[in-house]
């Protein structure tokens, strides 16, 4: 039946238009299927959990609190999204997670640990982040800035192990960057420079990935490819943690969703039991309704039109 | 970890253009070795894994023949002539000619080393600062930190009326870092804004040379023309007996620095990310600091106020190199002393002390530096 066919309907393929937007920037199809295949095989086996718990805890910026006694449990083997509007503490309680900023009550859990207790190439072992700003220095290429990830790794003495090399050789190879390896930097589109910087953040080889605002700047079909790559990390054994701006990605691709307003954690769980039309409303006073994704079912938020009297 | 399954040194030369890119297949392994994009070799062996570009390998070996050359040409160079065969008798045949081996020896040599010494420490001083700041501006005769040392060696000369090297050597290094602390101060509000700093160190930096030409003043006239002397910055009257602390404390420094060196390069992706790859920041920075005064006093405190060899010769050795960095320890402590050896050559010729043909030359490289900044700036 032709009609059918041509509908957006749920018997598309859903990976049609993410898959051939790498195309572009890197070779033919190989690429798409080095980002699919590639990393399970090698770097799972290296990966081991790292559960990440914040217990009771109170940090902000000059003694000014942005969340206060905040509890909250990062679920093993999850790709969380932690949602929220501006200034609602969400890239605080991460750089409060990377240690970046340091509790000023309770602490931050890394494997049962506090994470002050660890020697820092230890948590850099354990937990990388893909900061919200990052500055590339400039004429870096991008093998170059990939391998600046292996740095906790490195000795003054071993600063270029086959382990390293090997490493680098993966990540660039599992966000499809490694056609550009030779490449500055600074010559990149804004897509291909935020791969390259996920490229370094997984040189790392941490069992933990935390993700500050990882789609802001790109457009709307970068946005979907770097979200396919983080759930293809997913996939491959990593526990994510990004802070999301777009609700509708989130819920798509997130396993487990925390809902954040002014520094306290208002609802969390799996999207389909989080992402109501209340909870949107409460959280960012946004009147919506939720339907399902026409293409994967999960909850999508759709904003009411607001009625306007015509004079 | 310390596996090697081969214990001999590898040398790949373009490597990733080696294995061909075979088509997409489920058992395909991801290349195993990595491009940069420009030659490079790998070293495996004796437990060390190090990675050397071609470029900077081959531009540190021009550039220490270029300081050997000129090194001899330098030893030649003077009241009594010498031709380069001559020179190099001197130097390595203890029986030869003893005119021309006091020459070369007790009194060409210590200048030289001193040239050789202070060029490369400014340079790395220079590194240094300008990988703390991210900025070409950031170095310590910019921002006030040689007028620092300056006036501290001031003060224990004119003041306390000593020319004993380790006095005046003590205040200069006090002199210097108590400037880069005051810097720090004025200059720090919610974090250290390298832009912020340079402007703070150059006002400091200005009122500290009118404090010391202050003290000039004051005293008598037989003593601010000695200061003045130094103050010009001059290679000339050093010997052996000053050049030994000063040779010790550089190795020292040098150690020091080349420890800093992989920590602060890392700060220059920003402190986040620097963070996150386990740099403590604020350690390695007052590390970066204190290696770096210590490396501008040190000369001060020898040879007087040389300015801007620590500006222009990382910069120089970044683009020679073509590196990401100017926080290349090797290529750039090489510039420094070839910059310095040439300055102090060319100073001989004309009889000027060598820190005014630094000047001289530097001036003209700071005020294109400053137009072209403000050019990609707009």
């Amino acid at each position: 039946m032709p009609p059918k066919t041509d509908q957006p309907g749920p018997n598309r393929p859903p990976k049609a238009g993410a898959v051939s937007e790498p195309a572009q920037t890197t070779g033919p199809n190989r690429a798409a299927t080095t980002v699919t295949d590639q990393p399970t095989a090698p770097t799972a086996a290296v990966l081991r959990p790292a559960p990440l718990e914040i217990r009771d805890a109170t940090f902000g910026y000059a003694r000014r609190p942005v969340s206060e006694h905040l509890d909250l449990r990062i679920p093993e083997g999850s790709f969380t999204a932690i949602i929220g509007p501006n200034a609602c503490g969400k890239s605080t309680l991460l750089r409060a997670v990377a240690r970046l900023l340091a509790p000023t009550a309770g602490q931050v859990l890394l494997d049962g640990r506090s994470i002050a207790e660890y020697r820092s190439k230890e948590v850099a072992r354990r937990l990388g982040l893909l900061p919200q700003t990052s500055l590339a220095p400039d004429g870096i290429s991008v093998a170059e800035l990939v391998s600046r990830g292996r740095y906790p790794h490195q000795k003054i003495t071993r600063q270029w192990t086959s382990d390293d090399e090997r490493a680098v050789a993966e990540a660039m190879a599992a966000t499809s960057v490694t056609e550009l390896s030779g490449r500055l930097v600074d010559e990149l589109s804004g897509g291909q420079r935020q791969r390259v910087w996920v490229a370094m953040v997984l040189a790392q080889q941490t069992p933990l990935l935390l993700l500050d605002e990882p789609t802001t700047f790109l457009d709307i079909a970068h946005q979907i490819e770097l979200l396919e790559l983080f759930t293809d990390l997913h996939r491959s054994g990593h526990t994510l943690v990004a802070v999301l701006h777009d609700l509708n990605h989130a819920a798509r691709y997130a396993t487990h969703l925390v809902a954040m307003r002014d520094g306290r954690v208002i609802a969390e769980g799996p999207p389909a039991e989080v992402m109501t039309a209340d909870l949107v409303h409460e959280v960012f006073e946004l009147p919506c309704r939720v339907v399902p994704d026409p293409e994967t079912g999960t909850p999508m938020v759709v904003p009411l039109a607001r009625r306007r009297d015509t004079p | 970890m310390s596996t090697h399954p081969t214990q001999e040194r590898e040398t790949v030369v373009n490597p990733a253009r080696n294995p061909a890119p075979g088509p997409a297949s489920a058992t395909e392994q991801p290349p195993l070795y990595v491009d940069f994009g420009r030659p490079t070799w790998i070293w495996r062996r004796l437990g060390t894994a190090l990675r050397v570009d071609r470029r900077t390998a081959l531009v540190c070996g021009v550039l220490t023949a270029a300081v050997l050359v000129l090194g001899v040409l330098t030893l030649g160079t003077g009241s009594i002539s010498l031709t380069p065969a001559q020179v190099l008798t001197a130097l390595t045949d203890p029986g030869s000619d003893r005119r021309a081996r006091l020459v070369v020896m007790d009194w060409r040599l210590p200048r030289l080393l001193f040239a050789l010494v202070c060029g490369a420490a400014l340079a790395i001083s220079g590194a240094l600062f300008q990988s703390l700041t991210k900025n070409p501006l950031g170095s310590p005769d910019i921002i006030g930190f040689s007028s620092g040392s300056y006036a501290g060696a001031s003060v224990v000369m004119l003041l306390l009326g000593t020319a004993n090297y380790l006095a005046i050597a003590t205040g200069s290094l006090i002199g210097g870092a108590a400037t880069a602390l005051v810097v720090y101060l004025l200059a720090y509000r919610h974090g250290l804004h390298p832009f912020r700093l340079i402007i703070v160190g150059i006002a400091v930096g200005a009122g500290l040379s009118s404090l010391t030409s202050m003290l000039l003043l004051s005293v008598s006239p037989q003593q601010a023309m000695l200061a003045a002397t130094w103050a010009a910055g001059s290679l000339s009257g050093l010997g052996f007996e000053q050049l030994g602390p000063t040779i010790a404390v550089f190795l020292v420094l040098l150690i020091c620095s080349t420890a800093t060196v992989r920590p602060l390069t890392q700060l220059e992706l920003g402190d986040d990310a620097a963070v996150a790859l386990g740099v403590r920041a604020n350690r390695a920075r007052l590390a970066g600091t204190v290696v770096g005064v210590a490396l501008t006093a040190l000369v001060t405190a020898a040879v007087g106020p040389i300015a801007f060899v620590a500006l222009a010769a990382p910069q120089i050795a970044q683009r020679l190199t073509r590196s990401s960095t100017t926080l290349r320890i090797v290529p750039a402590a090489l510039t420094g002393a070839l910059v310095l050896v040439a300055a102090d050559f060319a100073a001989q010729r004309v009889e000027l002390p060598v820190g005014v043909v630094t000047v001289c030359v530097g001036g003209a490289y700071l005020a294109w530096l400053l137009a072209r900044q403000y050019a990609t700036r707009r």
